[in-house]
């Protein structure tokens, strides 16, 4: 492996898989500030119907429409997925396992590209003729299928393409990812002494690998309805739209896990450094994915309780959801034995990273009430289901991510981030987190039904609950600004910051043997696996943890491919 | 990297740690998990095919349709490629690179071969005015074997890049990698030509 030189193969066709997770990093964070201000739009017009935005002007429903599908795809598909996996699934993979790069560098490398390209044609779609696609980011036929319903051509098109481009990207890296992970890890360490946040991103690529191919059906049969004249879900046709919310949702649900488990695992990482305690039931951890990623793949249908599924599935399905629950419960309760009587060292990271399980409780109880039928008949649509679904991805992704940011800066980028500006990003984001998620579980149990341009609209049920719904814009509002706080933080300690010794938080594992930011080839010798991940405080020892390895030096230069 | 570096790595660190991973080709271990996920997509499409299927005996007059003979002649030519393709892994096991390139040029041409079919078949029933818009069966067709032809496009591209590769005496063991993919665009085959041209 040769060190590459030269501008355009150093930062920009690198083959580097620190430099890809940069690149997947960097796009992820200003996507995420599009999402976010999709949102603001949104939350404007619900607080305040048609009346001028600023940065806006006046939104109509159509417009709300899109602004709603836009925010939801691209916080899916374009900020959790590239940060969580794209930017920590390649920089700690092989940095965690003690391997030099991925065990595909060029696939990696056309995986980001990939991705890039279906940014542009996302971005793209904003400025076609009658905007992005506006069928939800479930692209639920007919919304999706027939223009007719939403008034976009084009965009819907390019949604789809995006999407698709993004699909075959993240396969890439997926490919990558078990690869390396079976065949690179250091000599001595095992599967069961991967550290946690490997086996979450493991977990996560077997998901959406598994999962995603009938959706990539199902959006190649949506271009056939809406270009060839055929109609798979047409019923006129002899088509159903029932068929692919079977192909999405069978997608989607897994799909909540691939979101989910690295940010989860990004926690496990930072509870237990900063803990200075081993990871509490490090075995029933990855039983418990495992579990869970084996029903995830037949929970699917919760999703259409009030769909026209036959009413004979809503008890089998209704039954896995709750069972689900189980494994998840599991994790989070190690996840709090780990915290269990330890001296706790509170950095950023470790604030965003127990908020993370805080949070993502509430979201989790209130998903009970959605996964029973009966109960989910009167919840579904409504705000309620927002607010839920906010409650366990924002902390899974946002948090999650950020929790992985505090973390790891350091490794990444050679610098330490200011602490205090860290605390006070902390507490704000989730002061107006909150503000802007508890009253639209109000606001759902009374009936609010989401996706909906101006609830004013609904005289006698709505117009003197419109105070909760101006809090949640408030909400919205500053949890938006808040984040300049982080962004200041990010780039002016990336110029200007402390620098990052090797391994500024005394944690365990291999990748902080070595120097930040790590040389190419990561490692200056040979890392050897000498005992588990996690030795905090071990007993009988002066110090208060062990490292997971050695370094040896290296027999010759290590060709890793 | 070799066997002994990490014997002697491990000697070196003084400790006994167990047998490291099992290393096996990556680009053997990749393609598999690229298969799985591509089983899901045919999976998903066949199985939405099948729940349709149950659900419109009238399929039996389209499917009636089908040019059965042609099939039948596509899935001879596909099976007989996934022979040589063993073949030729089999001589790439050896280095004998006279013999891989023989035997993947006869399974590129049997795959565009294949593609020729294809071609009739469709222009075929366009000129019967079938295309993917006349009823659900159709459209199942169309995308289905559509979407296989698109797999063994890639197939053929894949295959002259390895291909290329074992001409310049490299990358034997890209051979093993191509032809799980090979196999894996003929066992769809041997999917969707019963599915397609014979149940009724």
């Amino acid at each position: 492996m040769s060190e590459q030189s030269g501008f355009w193969s150093r930062y920009v066709f690198s083959t580097d898989h620190k430099t890809i997770a940069k690149q997947y990093l960097i796009t992820g964070l200003i996507m995420a500030v599009l999402g976010g201000w999709l949102a603001q739009g949104m939350r404007a017009q619900i607080a305040w119907p048609y009346t001028d935005v600023p940065g806006f002007g006046l939104i109509e429903p159509g417009r709300f429409n899109a602004l709603v599908t836009m925010h939801g795809t691209i916080m899916v598909f374009w900020v959790a997925m590239p940060i969580l996996l794209g930017a920590f699934g390649n920089f700690l993979i092989p940095l965690m396992i003690g391997a030099r790069d991925m065990a595909f560098p060029k696939l990696n490398m056309l995986s980001y590209w990939t991705f890039f390209t279906s940014t542009v044609v996302l971005v793209a779609s904003f400025f076609v003729d009658a905007g992005p696609a506006a069928g939800g980011w479930t692209s639920y036929p007919p919304l999706s299928a027939d223009p007719g319903y939403t008034g976009v051509h084009l965009g819907t098109d390019l949604w789809i393409l995006a999407v698709a481009l993004e699909f075959a990207s993240m396969l890439m890296g997926g490919v990558n990812y078990l690869t390396t992970t079976v065949n690179m890890r250091a000599p001595g360490m095992r599967m069961m002494d991967l550290p946690i946040v490997v086996w979450m991103q493991l977990s996560a690529a077997v998901l959406f690998m598994l999962s995603v191919g009938p959706l990539i059906s199902g959006a190649v049969m949506l271009l056939l309805d809406r270009n060839l004249g055929s109609g798979f879900f047409d019923p006129a046709k002899g088509g159903d739209p029932l068929l692919f919310q079977h192909l999405f949702w069978f997608f989607g649900h897994p799909e909540v896990y691939v979101i989910l488990l690295p940010g989860i695992g990004m926690v496990a990482e930072v509870m237990t450094s900063c803990a200075r305690k081993t990871l509490f039931g490090y075995r029933m951890i990855v039983i418990s994915v495992i579990a869970a990623g084996l029903l995830s793949f037949i929970v699917w249908a919760h999703h259409q309780f009030v769909s026209g599924l036959d009413p004979r599935l809503a008890l089998p399905f209704a039954l896995t959801t709750i069972l689900i629950s189980v494994p998840f419960a599991v994790v989070l309760f190690s996840l709090i034995a780990t915290l269990w009587r330890a001296s706790i060292r509170y950095t950023p990271a470790m604030l965003f990273a127990v908020s993370t399980v805080a949070m993502f409780l509430i979201g989790g109880t209130t998903g009970i009430f959605l996964g029973a039928a009966a109960a989910d008949i009167y919840f579904h649509d409504t705000y309620f289901v927002v607010a839920h679904f906010h409650y366990t991805l924002f902390p899974a992704t946002i948090l999650g991510m950020l929790t992985g940011i505090y973390h790891w800066f350091p490794k990444m980028f050679g610098r330490m981030l200011n602490e205090t500006l860290g605390k006070v990003h902390f507490w704000l984001t989730i002061l107006f987190f909150n503000l802007t998620f508890i009253p639209q579980f109000v606001l759902g149990i009374a009936g609010h039904p989401r996706r909906v341009a101006d609830p004013l609209q609904y005289d006698l049920l709505l117009r003197d609950m419109q105070s909760y719904n101006i809090v949640s814009t408030v909400g919205a509002i500053g949890l938006f600004s808040v984040q300049i706080l982080f962004i200041v933080n990010f780039f002016l300690s990336m110029l200007r910051g402390r620098a990052a010794e090797a391994n500024p938080w005394q944690a365990t594992t291999v990748e902080w043997l070595t120097p930040s930011p790590p040389g190419h080839g990561n490692f200056a010798g040979e890392v050897v696996a000498v005992r588990g991940p996690y030795e905090y405080s071990p007993p009988g020892e002066d110090t208060d943890w062990l490292p997971q390895g050695e370094l040896q030096p290296a027999m010759h230069s290590a060709t890793s491919r | 990297m070799a066997e002994s570096t990490m014997t002697e790595a491990r000697v070196a660190a003084g400790v006994t740690v167990p047998v490291s991973p099992a290393r096996v080709p990556a680009g053997r271990v990749g393609m598999w998990w690229f298969l799985s996920s591509e089983v899901a997509v045919f999976g998903g499409l066949i199985a939405a095919f099948v729940l349709n299927k149950m659900r419109h005996p009238e399929w039996a007059t389209d499917a009636a349709h089908t040019w059965f003979e042609i099939g039948a002649i596509n899935t001879a030519v596909l099976l007989t490629s996934s022979l040589t393709v063993v073949l030729a892994h089999a001589a790439a096991k050896q280095e004998k690179r006279a013999v891989v390139l023989r035997n993947l040029g006869i399974t590129l041409a049997l795959g565009v071969l294949f593609l020729v079919f294809k071609g009739v078949e469709y222009s075929h029933e366009f000129h019967q005015g079938i295309g993917p818009g006349t009823n659900l069966f159709w459209s199942f067709y169309f995308l289905m074997t559509g979407l296989h032809a698109l797999h063994v496009i890639a197939g053929l591209v894949a295959i002259t890049t390895v291909m290329v590769a074992v001409a310049r005496g490299e990358h034997f063991y890209r051979v093993e990698t191509v032809g799980l993919y090979w196999h894996f665009v003929d066992i769809v085959w041997i999917f969707l030509f019963p599915l397609l041209y014979l149940v009724q």
